[in-house]
């Protein structure tokens, strides 16, 4: 039971701050120019590719580097030339202008690298347990991931709260137009916060690719993922979504853990089930079954009950 | 300084200002005054390029209908909103930081110089703007926009709302600006600091500039002042 515990909780927060990673540009994005990203999974899923052919040629460490920054770039021009364009036509223009975005670099990258799953892996130096609980190991590579994570959120918190540029950024989200009559590029600023955004969602592709494998579908899984936490963490809410992608980090992989079943509940108080009952299915599904779907039942009631999200002040 | 001919400016489809001209000489202290919804604000956003409108102003000599407005700050025109649009998550040492135009580059004005004009800001340096009462952000507000040195600056109604003390101290302020050398355009609804303080005062009615004179001259101007001026 502690072995389950502790490995959770670590591979929780693994996956919880792998979120955030995503979570953390798209919630920006969307306080400042209030558009929700659809292209944002899909850029994650490019900068895996892309870390992929890079670790091919040159190795896994210039990958990591370099992949975040091509993203960046593609992120940047598609907020210059693309969405400041479509801006003028209102908020159901961009989205759609994200949407359409979306599926055209999911269908690119396969176009370039096929429908089969690539075979991108971690680097040998970190193919190896860091250490070995109750028999179970923990990988190196997790760690890696983790210090990546972490290192990133401080990086962000220190320069939003502490840097000049975090300062216009924060001023901008609430009063665009007065920071710009103060002589601050606030346009510019934008272009940044996408650019800085897409890179950050590269990243997180980078090291999640080894892990969680890279393959087509992987933009749909973690996309619907990371909406719903910046939907229950309160949209526009920075620290809403680092809370959320910790919770939902961690319900999702105590879930996978966990192998009981209402059946195993009511024979714990007592009551025996009958093998003939008609919900004898219902009662058999295991929570591990039922997890994938906890996020979005989490994302249901929270819009019944907290229709802002946990931390947020905007209506969704 | 600043001269603006033939402004005309649109909210979508409605035709807010219809040709509007005055100007601001070097060093002047110059009021734009009229009743609410006359286009004196929307004057100044079409100046600072908020709003984008046809016409010419010319500023320093260039003209600046067109350019975007970090632009058109950055050639040292300020505007101080009227409705005391400060950060409100930011300190009020932040918001002064704001106002810079770039890190580390000190004009005419130096935080402590705001801290000393204003000790109720020095207090509450630390603090959030959002919790400071309106007198306080309306100082906020003005000194914001004088930390990035700018050689002319617009001012909208700054003393709306506030106590007849801290109407006073808003004219001292105004006062030492134009002791800096910097030139200041008052936007007002009402008459009592603009009329002392001004060397020549605007009246703009219906989206125009329909009275240019010296106070003096609109104190005279009984008709100009019931049919534009008095409520």
């Amino acid at each position: 039971m502690l072995e389950l515990i502790v490995f959770s909780l670590l591979n929780g927060l693994v996956y919880g701050l792998l979120l955030f990673m995503l979570s953390s540009g798209l919630t920006l994005i969307f306080s400042m120019m209030g558009v929700l990203n659809f292209a944002h999974a899909s850029l994650y899923m490019l900068g895996a590719y892309l870390a992929y052919t890079i670790s091919l040629k040159i190795g896994f460490w210039p990958g990591l580097i370099i992949a975040p920054l091509l993203v960046g770039v593609v992120g940047a021009l598609i907020e210059r030339y693309g969405l400041r364009n479509v801006h003028r036509y209102g908020h159901v223009a961009e989205l759609i202008f994200t949407f359409g975005v979306a599926f055209l670099i999911e269908e690119s990258v396969q176009l370039v690298w096929g429908r089969q799953n690539v075979d991108y892996r971690e680097p040998e130096i970190l193919s190896f347990p860091l250490f070995t609980l109750w028999g179970t190991d923990f990988p190196a590579y997790k760690a890696f991931m983790l210090a990546i994570s972490v290192a990133i959120f401080i990086a962000l918190l220190l320069v939003l709260t502490r840097s000049r540029v975090g300062l216009i950024i924060q001023a901008a989200i609430t009063h665009p137009n007065q920071v710009a009559m103060l002589g601050h590029n606030v346009p510019l600023v934008f272009t940044g916060v996408f650019g800085v955004g897409s890179a950050l969602a590269g990243l997180a592709g980078v090291i999640a690719g080894p892990a969680l494998g890279t393959f087509p579908g992987m933009a749909a899984v973690l996309g619907s993922i990371v909406f719903v936490v910046i939907v229950v963490g309160g949209l526009g809410s920075l620290a809403g979504a680092f809370v959320a992608s910790l919770l939902i980090g961690m319900l999702q992989t105590f879930a996978v853990a966990v192998d009981y079943s209402l059946e195993d509940l009511f024979a714990a108080v007592g009551i025996t089930t009958s093998k003939t009952s008609a919900l004898i299915d219902l009662y058999t599904v295991t929570v591990a079954q039922i997890g994938p779907i906890l996020p979005y039942l989490l994302l249901v009631l929270i819009l019944i009950f907290r229709p802002t999200g946990l931390l947020g002040k905007r209506e969704v | 300084m600043l001269e603006v001919r033939d402004l005309h400016a649109y909210y979508g489809k409605s035709h807010i200002l219809h040709g509007v001209s005055f100007d601001v000489r070097d060093g002047e202290i110059v009021s734009l005054l009229g009743r609410n919804g006359v286009g004196r604000s929307t004057t100044c956003k079409a100046i600072m390029g908020d709003v984008t409108p046809s016409g010419s102003v010319r500023f320093k000599g260039e003209e600046i209908v067109g350019l975007r407005p970090h632009q058109i700050a950055h050639r040292g025109l300020g505007y101080v909103p009227e409705n005391r649009d400060i950060f409100p998550t930011l300190t009020v040492r932040q918001n002064l930081l704001m106002g810079q135009k770039q890190a580390r580059r000190e004009g005419r004005w130096k935080m402590d110089d705001m801290f000393e004009m204003f000790s109720n800001l020095r207090e509450r340096a630390d603090t959030p703007g959002g919790v400071l009462s309106g007198g306080e952000q309306q100082m906020l507000t003005m000194c914001r926009t004088l930390m990035g040195d700018p050689d002319l600056v617009m001012i909208d109604e700054p003393t709306e709302g506030l106590a007849p003390k801290l109407v006073e101290q808003v004219a001292e302020l105004l006062a030492t600006i134009a002791r800096r050398g910097v030139s200041i355009l008052l936007v007002e609804q009402k008459l009592t600091i603009a009329l002392k303080i001004s060397q020549r005062v605007f009246v703009m009615g219906h989206g125009q500039v329909v009275f240019e004179g010296t106070p003096d001259a609109l104190r005279a101007n009984e008709q100009i002042r019931r049919e534009w001026l008095e409520v």
